[in-house]
């Protein structure tokens, strides 16, 4: 059972806490897009072994969303951030590489 | 004979005796000791039957390895079966059963298979059992499940109650032996939060056994004066009686706290679980001895080494008057000393080293003690008691040299460090090839949410065997946790223990090393699943290469005591069968927890009342006290119906449609989800939200909506209430409250972000009661001066209005199809306006109705109902629902995915009504079958039923359905089959059954 | 005119802890820009608190201002005393983007007291409730057993812990529960 760091209110708490919501940093489709881009970005997940971006909501506390950057083989977590961007922030990304170097997510590296 | 010796047993209360009974057979013991000692020290050596060769079985040991000793343990409700014999602490008025035998352990029809044993070997049932095929499941799996298995389920509730316990600490260390204590010790005095855990009542663990000297004192003073110390520090919390069950992700621990089970009748919990999270933990588990593979090792009698000392001096009780000790190691050599101090007879030290031993074996030599090097045991003679041995070169086939008469057997072929917990979360082991054993691998911890190892391994679990070793890295390992949480540890050195000068142990996997078939058939490697170094060579042989794989077709190490004896020394035979090194081969997957732990345990409190919550609306004692007949919708309770004296649920579910469409009925609305959205940006938001428009609803307005999700599916829908400019009042279905206002946020903080709105679940702020029926207005105007007419208030209007004083928003919605008012107030003054209303209600007959009635009313204006109509992959197209879809918009959420090809396709099943030709109702789900079959040899199908029910409007069933092309096919016949064989015949209908003009509730 | 039914009716237990119903009392939730000097101007004036720091409570006379999320609050005061704050907080806030709600009765407060409050909520709750990691004013919201909750300790001791409405049956019998008699753990004082 993993601990999460909710960069929102600051508590550090179990998983029970929180709620996966899946794939981090999605660019939303709509009306007018092409169906292999509606189809990419409805089933297209990442399922990577190694670093991956998740969306996790602090379900029982502050209610608010957030992304933590991990490892899906050794449940590291590299760090959480707010939802509101769209991209990893930088200080996220080197600490990725300290511990990864080469590490590659969809765009991101 | 085993025996209570006339002195020592340092944990027994001499002075005083318990009682209890064996298989309805009395005995005593004293307090201090466990099942298993008060068992032996009444002679009863023969504790249970082993699983498929019914073979009689003795105590082997004298902790949790145990794998023979488990009885049924209390009587009924309170019975638990598989309960260890030498982890029970014996109490007064313990009542025990053996297990796996009939009709009695003494007599067991069961033992036959013994003798059959040659055709039992591994994989037997596998291979036996397959063929003929029906036999299977008819003959084979009946009998077998009745054959085996161990103890048996206790049928009554667990009257007993059980805990969670939450806790946070730097440094957990698992294990109070000496190292346990001397990590503890290291870390507190850094600083560091510290709990430890020690699985016995007692602290210490095999050291007093052992001796030894720390610092030049006694062992067992240290442990004494370390306890004590530890008990000092208000940052040491000290467990006995917990076990660490499992480690898990980033530090994740499971304290199993067994509190009362050694004082039955005492108001405490039985166990308690914790569920702790610790920093670093350091197992200091200990280490395990391992058994001897020579022929009749299963015979009672033969016992660890280790276990045979421990009951002399723990418990003052023998095994036997005459003990061989068989070896392959120095240690084993202190149970012969011990014994021989006791006044025991040693016929022999059997010592499988061709150099044998050093120090220990001089001094055992000095004692007049007949030692044998290069010698071992090449048979067991005796059935239910071993009677002597035969003995034999280790390096021959065992031709018999001598036989030795004896009632016990005392053997060690080493130890193995106690490597579970370290293993659990993914740690590794090496083998150490100078000591025979798998211990940690510092380099390759569990890693935590951080990267870093968080379990550290230390004593004997980390292969530290002497005294001095054991000390020196438990301090080390305490030091590092504590540094590893922020503690700079202190500059007070190890305390110094005895070195013991030993000689090297040789690994013997099997005694003699050439034993013939005959011997390797009676050679027990795993006695709790009878399987026997032939089996194992025979897995290797037929291709069972992996551990893993060799593991699932002997059943090697699997059961209750998960091969705690049984593991290295059946891994060792596969490698040996297998021509590669053990490290080669590896071990098994140790899984968590560490000994089986009470799945009431793992509840914790969550049973009868606590087991799931209740979700009560303020009317819900009401409805208790006036009979109503509950159905769970989400957590919530609702009622279904409210049942009158006979009346079944039938009945009364007619009676209050019949009153509700003649006059007028009460509904508890309160479950219905309530969340505000405000903020300039709220219209903008409710469009992207909803199918419909909302932005342009006007204030005092209510609108249905329809929400799906990002796939184009419903996944709810109700009124929206625009209660001024800003706010929005979003009604949700029962139960989906807490998602919808989850969905709303997801897009408000993921996606526009940079929107202006707020929004709150306030489904609890109010009680919602629905005045439904002709009469509805009648009833309301009695209890308020405020306007409720269709004039003032018209249909999907709303108002606020004083009801019997109280204030309430008062919404002209509908979901029976009458005129219908759905009356909001605050949750503390709902319970109020319901009995106003039940009394100012009584001269148009008033009463309540159910979440049945509401069903079927609601079925007969062919209105949709999420969760009957849909189910995750239907759209609001298939249901009719393209009235509530903007075309004006350009975007909502699942506009896209409703785009997609096989969304429009005219082909999908479509929302119709359903009418059986005799007028019967449709059962629920049922598929209307089409021509032919499909790829499984399945009957085509063209619809299926998605709500059913009787109508007492009509008088006949009615239904709704998804039905392929269903619209364009109306007056068409389809054909249900149903369960018991028959064919119900339906025909294609509007959904609208019931006042399709809708001038009912708009009057 | 009816007076509102407390969803506990004023249940009580003494146990390890003292388990008992809070009663009546005025709640509102407060979402809006925590930061900016309206919104502080706006609670001082409406109960004279300042905005509290995230996860800590601030209490005076007027009652109490909880730290919920990094855009809300929950006010307690006395439950006459709603509907002025309210007013006050619409009128300080004119304009701006905010949202000022009654929540009275949407909830039930549990007030556990007593020796052995740490360890009851320490048995139902993920929590460090140790002495001297959660200390006076600190808020939290969790799980409690199976449904979510908040609680937070005021200066004397008391923990006070909020649920919703419908499942304060479900909270009081947890803690009960957990109060029971015999089932002091003995760690946390």
């Amino acid at each position: 059972m993993l601990i999460l760091h909710c960069p929102c209110c600051g508590v550090t708490g179990e998983e029970t806490e929180f709620h996966q919501g899946g794939e981090a940093h999605l660019k939303r489709e709509g009306p007018g897009s092409s169906d292999e881009a509606f189809h990419t970005y409805l089933f297209a997940k990442e399922n990577p072994r190694g670093v991956h971006f998740e969306r996790w909501r602090h379900a029982y506390g502050c209610g608010k969303w957030f992304i933590a950057a991990r490892d899906t083989v050794t449940l590291e977590v590299y760090g959480t951030y707010p939802a509101q961007t769209h991209e990893p922030p930088p200080e996220i990304r080197e600490a990725i590489t300290a511990k990864r170097p080469g590490w590659r997510w969809r765009a991101f590296a | 004979m085993s025996t209570r010796l006339a002195t020592g047993g340092r944990r027994l209360d001499r002075s005083r005796r318990v009682a209890f009974t064996f298989n309805g057979k009395r005995m005593q013991g004293h307090p201090g000791d466990t099942l298993a000692s008060a068992l032996l020290a009444n002679d009863q050596m023969l504790v249970g039957r082993s699983f498929k060769y019914h073979r009689p079985r003795g105590i082997v040991a004298s902790g949790a390895e145990e794998p023979n000793a488990l009885v049924g343990l209390g009587e009924g409700a309170r019975f638990e079966p598989n309960q260890r014999a030498t982890t029970t602490e014996l109490f007064d008025g313990l009542s025990c059963i053996s297990q796996n035998h009939w009709p009695s352990l003494e007599t067991d029809i069961g033992a036959v298979n013994g003798w059959f044993a040659r055709f039992l070997p591994a994989g037997f049932y596998y291979k036996m059992f397959i063929h003929p095929r029906p036999f299977w499941k008819h003959v084979y799996e009946p009998f077998i499940r009745r054959s085996a298995g161990l103890g048996k389920v206790p049928n009554p509730g667990d009257p007993d109650r059980y805990e969670h316990f939450h806790f946070f600490c730097d440094v957990a260390v698992i294990g109070g032996g000496v190292a346990g204590l001397q990590a503890a010790l290291a870390a507190a005095e850094a600083g560091a939060r510290v709990l430890l855990m020690e699985q016995t009542a007692h602290w210490g663990g095999r050291a007093p056994v052992d001796g030894g000297a720390v610092e030049g004192q006694p062992v067992v003073d240290w442990i004494d004066a370390t306890l004590a110390r530890l008990q000092d520090m208000p940052h040491v919390t000290l467990r006995n009686r917990c076990m660490g069950a499992g480690v898990y992700d980033h530090g994740y621990l499971l304290g199993y706290e067994r509190v009362s089970d050694h004082a039955p009748g005492s108001d405490a919990p039985r166990h308690r679980l914790w569920r702790i999270r610790a920093g670093q933990i350091v197992t200091a588990t200990g280490a395990i001895e391992r058994p001897l593979s020579f022929a009749g090792n299963d015979v009672p009698g033969v016992m660890l080494a280790s276990a045979v000392r421990d009951y002399a001096v723990d418990y003052g009780v023998s095994a036997g008057d005459r003990t061989v000790v068989v070896t392959n190691n120095d240690d084993a050599y202190r149970t012969a000393i011990t014994l021989k101090t006791l006044g025991l007879e040693i016929p022999a030290i059997l010592d499988a080293r061709q150099q044998g031993g050093g120090a220990l074996a001089e001094e055992a030599r000095g004692m007049g003690i007949r030692v044998e090097n290069g010698k071992g045991i090449a048979k067991v003679k005796g059935g239910r008691r071993v009677t002597g041995v035969a003995i034999c070169a280790q390096a021959g086939e065992g031709a018999v040299l001598e036989e030795i008469g004896c009632d016990a057997v005392a053997m060690s072929g080493g130890w193995s460090p106690v490597v579970h917990l370290w293993s659990h979360c993914g740690g590794k082991l090496i083998w150490d090839e100078a000591l025979a054993l798998f211990r940690p691998d510092p380099a390759q911890p569990p890693r935590g949410a951080d990267g870093a190892g968080f379990v550290l391994a230390a004593g004997s679990a980390n292969g530290a065997l002497s005294l001095g070793a054991v000390l020196a890295d438990a301090h080390a390992a305490g030091q590092a946790a504590a540094e590893a949480t922020g503690h700079a540890p202190g500059a007070t050195p190890a305390p110094q223990g005895t070195e013991d000068t030993e000689a090297p142990i040789a690994p013997v996997w099997l005694m003699p090393q050439g034993a013939r078939t005959a011997l390797r058939m009676k050679s027990w490697l795993d006695y709790q699943n009878d399987v026997k170094v032939s089996d194992v060579q025979l897995a290797a042989r037929e291709g069972y290469e992996s551990v893993e794989h060799a593991k699932r077709y002997t059943t090697l190490g699997m059961a209750t005591d998960q091969g705690k004896l049984s593991n290295i020394n059946g891994l060792a035979i596969l490698s040996d069968a297998l021509g590669q090194p053990i490290p080669q081969t590896g071990t098994t997957t140790f899984r968590p927890p560490y000994t089986p732990i009470s799945f009431s345990a793992i509840a914790g409190a969550a049973r009868g009342p606590l087991f799931q919550p209740v979700r009560k609306t303020p009317i819900h004692g009401w409805h208790e006290a006036n009979g109503a007949d509950f159905e769970p919708v989400g957590q919530w309770h609702r009622p279904y119906c409210f049942p009158r004296g006979e009346e079944g649920r039938h009945e009364a579910v007619n009676r209050e449609i019949r009153q509700t469409r003649e006059s007028v009925g009460l509904l508890d609305a309160s479950t219905l989800g309530k969340i505000i959205v405000k903020g300039p940006d709220a219209g903008r938001f409710l469009d992207m939200l909803y199918t419909n428009m909302m932005s342009t609803l006007k204030p005092g307005r209510c609108r249905y909506g329809l929400m799906c999700n990002e796939n184009g599916f419903l996944m709810d829908d109700g009124v929206v209430v625009r209660l001024d400019e800003e706010t929005f009042l979003c009604h949700t279905t029962t139960g989906g409250a807490e998602a919808i206002h989850g969905h709303m946020e997801d897009w408000l903080q993921c996606e526009w972000w940079d929107w202006k709105v707020h929004t709150a679940n306030v489904t609890e702020q109010y009680a919602q009661l629905a005045v439904a029926g002709p009469n509805a207005r009648k009833l309301l105007q009695k209890l308020s001066n405020d306007d409720l007419s269709a004039e003032a208030l018209p249909f999907m209007g709303w108002t606020e209005a004083r009801i019997s004083g109280i204030p309430a928003r008062v919404h002209r919605i509908s979901f029976t199809g009458e005129l219908s008012f759905e009356l909001a107030v605050p949750a503390g003054r709902g319970l109020a306006l319901w009995e106003a209303l039940m009394v100012a209600g009584e001269e148009f007959g008033v009463m309540p109705y159910g979440t049945e009635a509401m069903h079927v009313m609601r079925a007969e204006k062919g209105f949709i109902m999420i969760g009957d109509e849909t189910d995750g992959t239907v759209i609001p197209q298939d249901l009719g629902l393209d009235w509530a879809i903007s075309k004006k918009k350009h975007d909502y959420i699942g506009k896209r995915a409703q785009q997609r090809a096989h969304m429009a396709d005219p082909n999908r099943w479509k929302l119709v009504g359903l009418e059986t030709l005799d007028g019967s109702v449709l059962p629920d789900g049922a598929y209307a079958t089409a021509p032919g079959h499909n790829a499984n040899g399945q009957r085509n199908t063209q619809g299926r039923v998605t709500s059913s029910y009787h109508s007492p409007t009509l008088g006949r069933g009615i239904a709704m359905g998804l039905v392929h092309r269903g619209p364009d096919r109306m007056g068409e016949v389809l054909e249900f089959p149903t369960l018991d064989g028959g064919i119900l015949k339906a025909r294609i209908v509007d959904p609208v059954i019931y006042d399709k003009d809708g001038e009912k509730q708009n009057v | 005119m009816s007076e509102a039914v407390p969803p506990l009716g004023g249940a009580r237990f003494n146990g390890l802890a003292m388990i008992e119903d809070a009663g009546l009392m005025g709640m509102i939730t407060l979402r809006g820009d925590l930061a900016s000097a309206a919104m502080k101007a706006a609670v001082k004036t409406a109960l004279g608190l300042g905005i509290p720091d995230q996860r800590q409570a601030l209490s005076g006379e007027g009652g109490s201002a909880l730290w919920m999320s990094p855009d809300e609050l929950l006010l307690i005061c006395a439950r006459d005393g709603v509907a002025q704050v309210i007013a006050s907080l619409e009128d300080a806030l004119a304009g701006r983007h905010f949202l000022a709600l009654n929540v009275s009765d949407a909830r039930a407060v549990i007030r556990v007291t007593g020796a052995g409050a740490r360890e009851t909520l320490a048995k139902l709750c993920p929590v460090d409730l140790a002495p001297g990691t959660f200390t006076p004013g600190m808020v939290r919201r969790t799980r409690l057993g199976q449904i979510p909750a908040a609680f937070w300790l005021d200066g004397r001791g008391a923990f006070h812990l909020i649920c919703f409405r419908s499942v304060a049956d479900y909270a009081f019998g947890a803690l009960c529960d957990a109060a029971a008699p015999g089932g002091a753990v003995g760690v946390h004082g």
